[in-house]
């Protein structure tokens, strides 16, 4: 009986371990999935496919940016023998301990599998240690492709791309996109390679590869099925007219500032340069991090896109917007005459009594403008007696229709980083002077001249020029005219935005600029360039020098703003940047290049201080809203 | 042809069935496990372990012709003799043995190795059976005790000198047949219990269990019906709860301070095995991986990524059973396990049938050390037991261990064709 009863306990304790491991298994291969991820983890690679970034090309189908390949060093630590590190320190032009640290931070990843060593090796770098590189094993070169650049003086306007910071990738992986982007993939960082990543980055792809457990390739996992092709960047087709882009690039040597030229009748910018530049080559490849931190710390702020970023105020180019309202409003009619008599503004120099608004726009007059403006602000709505309320009425009226001029807002240019601008409103001037009613005309009359608290970039100023040639409407200003093809862009970039003021007052500006050309050597009568100067206070430094202009005056082909910090005088340092551009892009060659070299001579950025007042030091992509000087400050001269 | 036919007709069907059913699975997978994709391996190249597998199970036919056609008495008259033979065979390997990777247990003949220590688990299980059939041996005697300990523990002891921890232990499982013999409860129970403490002393420190152990000790005393609480049962009580305690602290002592480091290690593993997953914990993380992505079906034969990748380390040998898991997935493991606990329990059940003690007990002995490999073996490969180096019966690659195998089982079957003429006879 005690026999029977052992077999029976012996039976029993043998199928209970089956049991057991029968639940252990159930448990381990149906119910846990975690072991099925394990052992993709182990023997399928997920390979990320990046795809060649978009190419950029000009107006002209010259190409502006193209993918050259690069050379990344990866380390695979198992495979390290006998490597002479002092030769490779030299070769590859690293420490010895950035040379140990980046062995150790491999180790730690992985000894089997390799990991990179060095980023983008150039070409030209490649061909020259790539005959020793026999005598260090463990190390191996995987191409890739990195931005190759194609214009050296288009750097701001086409932007850099650069590996994406840890802030970005937190930010990214928040929004839509939800996680595209891993540590050490590219983004574009600046200009056009930022405001149209998404097109140009294309679609990564995943490749799945399986793995021995030595790390060996094995081949395509399920033949490929599950792979997702990487979709290449869109190309992109740029409205710069890359000659006219360079020369006005050369133009802008040793100044700084802003050249701004847009096509009116499409809103298309043909050039647009940011002075002092980069050589954009040096944020391209391994180079980026040395460099980059050289041009963050460059006091004249080469990384800085001006047009776009810079502020300033307009000065006397704000006349002709002045002259416009005016005219609308009926305040004064085109032949409105006015001497400097009268007014607490004095006149840069002597000059006949403006008798049309034509010639005060030639002479530049302030206290013309001063008259103008006084009867735009006080003679209007007379039955409000209260000469506080009448201002701020009038005012009020005045912004609107500056407003749509695209003062004190932002344009919606495709490029990143825009500033706002300031245009004073009723609000404001509230604010300034701590309460409604507090202030009036004879406290804010430097609006009339462009100055006190009225602030523009140079590419507001260069659409206001498009506006001027286009004797009405502008479209809303685009560096890019074609994604994918030609023609494909966003749909505000082709509507035409009125200014709700009629064409016959532009032509009044239109002759008016065209007056203020005439019979001066630099404005070659055959080009027909019409243009207003103007000067913008500088409380810092010598006064930054404005032209904005159009031409031919007929059917106006060209509107270009050049704004010189610390220039001086408009005419004499931004107009002739202009006139030359307007002769290489109407003519197709500039036959003037005495005054050419003359003017790639001149160097204004002697006078700049190292802190530029007209970048008013924006931080990137935060504009501020506006910069409030003290209100009204002394008119100077003009 | 009449006589050769007598030799084949009394053997048990169903468990010769079994048998073929598990070799030949073990081949395939055998096969599956050194597969490799990128060149064309065959079942029968003789450079890969399948093709030599082939020819280990070819050798095995011939076995088991061999113990046919020997004579069924030979096993009994002559069981203490294999026994003095291997044992010797066992001791001049020490000396005279290839060194494999530390452990001086293999003889090298040519291109060919042997290991003693495999056949001494065929031998001892004829010794005991031997000396427990003999007409006075009864468990009930101290005497009987000592000298089937002895039996048990001299091969034991010299497999330990040679270094093959794995197959030492397998002779632990021997106290399943003492058990069934009439060996006292008390042993399989106190082994159990200890290594329960044993485990338990591990996972959390001794001077807790220590503290549970009072606490229960106290629990059982106080609920004792009153008539039993007496001075007695309380030293009864302490000296059990002593003992507990003194297993637990000696494991504790055992593992930090006699084991050495890697056998520390396996241990160490076996409840933290994402301690050290690329090191030692490699092997078991590595196995559950291959095992638990296998599903419900497996991913097909051929087709364990695991498996033809060799992330699972010697994986057609100890841990073949991670190809069955990850190629057949827990339908595979279902089967395996149910070929194994079906050819044991069908063991058991012709044991039981025995008229002869000599043949019971040899039967139970060789169920003894099918189910120690089985229980360890597949334990292992899915984190309940130590990576402890021993094969599963009948699937895992090698010669030494499907011959010894081969034999223990043929030699119990032909114990079994047999017993009719026992019958005849006495």
């Amino acid at each position: 009986m005690q026999d029977q009863n052992r077999t029976i306990i012996i039976r029993g304790f043998f199928l209970f371990i089956a049991l057991v491991y029968l639940c252990r298994l159930f448990y381990l291969q149906v119910i846990d999935n975690s072991y099925i991820e394990a052992a993709a983890d182990n023997a399928i690679q997920k390979v990320v496919e990046i795809p060649f970034r978009g190419l950029i090309y000009d107006r002209n189908n010259k190409l502006i940016v193209s993918n050259a390949p690069v050379y990344d060093l990866y380390v695979t630590p198992k495979k390290l023998k006998n490597i002479d590190t002092l030769r490779f320190c030299n070769l590859f032009q690293i420490t010895k301990e950035e040379y140990i640290e980046k062995v150790n931070e491999a180790k730690i990843y992985s000894y089997q599998r390799p990991s990179l060593f060095i980023r983008q090796l150039s070409v030209e770098d490649f061909a020259k240690v790539q005959d020793d590189l026999v005598d260090f094993q463990g190390f191996s070169f995987q191409t890739s492709a990195f931005r190759k650049y194609h214009s050296t003086g288009i750097a701001n306007a086409v932007g850099y791309i650069g590996e994406i910071s840890p802030k970005a990738l937190e930010a990214e992986a928040e929004n839509e996109t939800e996680g595209y982007y891993k540590q050490g993939d590219y983004i574009g960082l600046s200009g056009i390679e930022k405001y149209y990543e998404n097109y140009l980055r294309g679609i990564k792809g995943i490749k799945y590869i399986m793995k021995n457990s030595k790390g060996a390739e094995k081949g395509r996992y399920k033949n490929g099925e599950l792979d997702v092709p990487s979709i290449p960047g869109k190309t992109l087709y740029s409205s710069i007219d890359l000659e006219l882009q360079d020369l006005a690039d050369s133009l802008m040597q040793n100044k700084v500032g802003s050249v701004v030229a847009i096509e009116p009748s499409t809103g298309e910018i043909l050039s647009l340069v940011s002075a002092p530049s980069y050589d954009p080559r040096l944020l391209s490849g391994r180079n980026f991090r040395k460099t980059y931190g050289k041009l963050v710390m460059d006091l004249t702020r080469p990384l800085l896109n001006r047009p776009m970023q810079a502020h300033y105020r307009p000065g006397s180019s704000f006349k002709t917007i002045q002259s416009l309202v005016a005219l609308q409003q009926g305040v004064i009619s085109p032949s409105f005459t006015a001497s400097h008599a009268g007014s607490p503004m004095a006149c840069t120099h002597v000059h006949p009594v403006s008798n049309s608004i034509m010639e005060a726009l030639k002479q530049s007059c302030n206290p013309y403008y001063y008259f103008v403006f006084r009867r735009f602000i006080l003679d209007q709505n007379t039955q409000e007696t209260n000469i506080f309320k009448r201002s701020a009425l009038n005012l009020k009226l005045w912004d609107e229709m500056v407003a749509k001029f695209g003062i004190g807002k932002k344009l919606g240019v495709d490029l990143p980083s825009e500033v706002k601008g300031n245009l004073p409103d009723v609000d404001y001037y509230n604010k300034i002077y701590k309460g409604v009613n507090t202030w009036k005309f004879s406290n804010i009359y430097s609006l009339a001249i462009g100055e006190g608290e009225i602030d523009v970039s140079p590419m507001k100023m260069a659409n206001v020029a498009a506006i001027l040639a286009n004797r009405g409407f502008y479209i809303t200003p685009h560096i890019v005219k074609g994604v994918g093809q030609k023609g494909v862009i966003a749909k505000d970039f082709s509507v035409r935005k009125y200014v709700d003021i009629e064409r016959r007052h532009f032509d009044v500006v239109a002759d008016g600029m065209e007056r203020m050309t005439e019979g001066k050597p630099i404005f070659p009568a055959d080009l027909g360039i019409c243009g207003k100067t103007g000067t913008s206070q500088n409380a810092k430094g010598k006064d930054h020098a404005i032209f904005i202009c159009f031409a031919p005056k007929e059917n106006p082909k060209i509107a270009v703003a050049v704004f010189v910090e610390n220039g001086g005088f408009g005419i004499s340092a931004a107009a002739p940047v202009a006139s030359i551009m307007i002769e290489k892009y109407l003519k197709g060659k500039v036959e003037r290049t005495a005054l050419k070299n003359e003017i790639i001579a001149r160097n204004f950025s002697n006078n700049v201080i190292t802190q530029p007042l007209s970048g008013k030091s924006l931080p990137e992509s935060k504009p501020i809203e506006a910069i409030v000087p003290k209100p009204n400050a002394t008119i100077k001269k003009l | 042809m009449a006589k050769s036919k007598s030799y084949f007709s009394n053997l048990d069907s169903l468990t010769v069935a079994i048998y073929v059913v598990c070799v030949l699975l073990g081949w395939i997978n055998v096969y599956a496990a050194v597969y490799n994709p990128e060149v064309d391996t065959r079942f029968f190249d003789m450079s890969t372990n399948s093709g030599r597998q082939f020819i280990w199970i070819m050798c095995s036919v011939i076995i088991i012709i061999a113990i046919l056609v020997i004579d069924y008495k030979f096993y009994d008259t002559f069981a203490f003799v294999i026994y003095g033979f291997v044992v010797f065979l066992c001791i001049i390997v020490i000396f005279i043995g290839a060194n494999i990777k530390g452990s001086h247990s293999w003889f090298r003949i040519g291109d060919f190795t042997l290991q003693p220590a495999e056949f001494a688990k065929m031998a001892t299980s004829l010794a005991l059976a031997k000396y427990l059939s003999s007409p006075n041996a009864t468990l009930n005697k101290t005497r009987d005790r000592i000298i089937s300990a002895a039996i048990v523990l001299i091969p034991m002891i010299i497999i330990l000198l040679e270094k093959e921890t794995g197959v030492a232990l397998v002779f632990v499982s021997f106290i399943i047949i003492l058990y069934r013999e009439g060996l006292p409860g008390i042993y399989p129970l106190v082994i159990i219990v200890g290594g329960f403490l044993a485990v338990l002393g591990l996972l959390i420190p001794p001077i807790y269990v220590t503290i549970i152990l009072a606490v229960l000790s106290f629990g059982v005393y106080y609920f004792l019906p009153k008539y039993e609480q007496n001075i007695k049962n309380i030293i009864f009580i302490g000296m059990i709860f002593v003992a507990m305690s003194a297993i637990v602290f000696s494991v504790d002592f055992a593992v930090n301070k006699v084991l050495e480091p890697h056998q520390r290690k396996r241990i160490e593993i076996l409840f933290n095995p994402d301690s050290d997953p690329r090191g030692d914990g490699y092997n078991v993380t590595q196995s559950k991986i291959a095992i638990g992505s296998g599903g419900f079906f497996g991913k097909g034969f051929l087709e364990g990524t695991q498996t033809k990748f060799d992330f699972v380390p010697e994986q057609s040998t100890d841990f073949i059973f991670c190809t069955i898991g990850e190629e057949y997935g827990f339908v595979g493991s279902l089967v395996v396990i149910s070929l194994l606990i079906g050819l044991m329990l069908r063991i058991m059940f012709l044991a039981d049938r025995q008229k002869s003690k000599f043949a019971r007990v040899y039967g139970y002995c060789i169920v003894s050390i099918i189910f120690f490999h089985f229980l360890i073996n597949i334990g292992m490969t899915i984190g309940l037991m130590p990576v402890v180096g021993i094969p599963l019966p009948f699937f895992s690659y090698g010669g030494s261990g499907l011959w010894s195998f081969t034999m223990m089982l043929f030699i119990f079957l032909k114990l079994d064709g047999q017993r009719g003429q026992l019958l005849s006879r006495y």
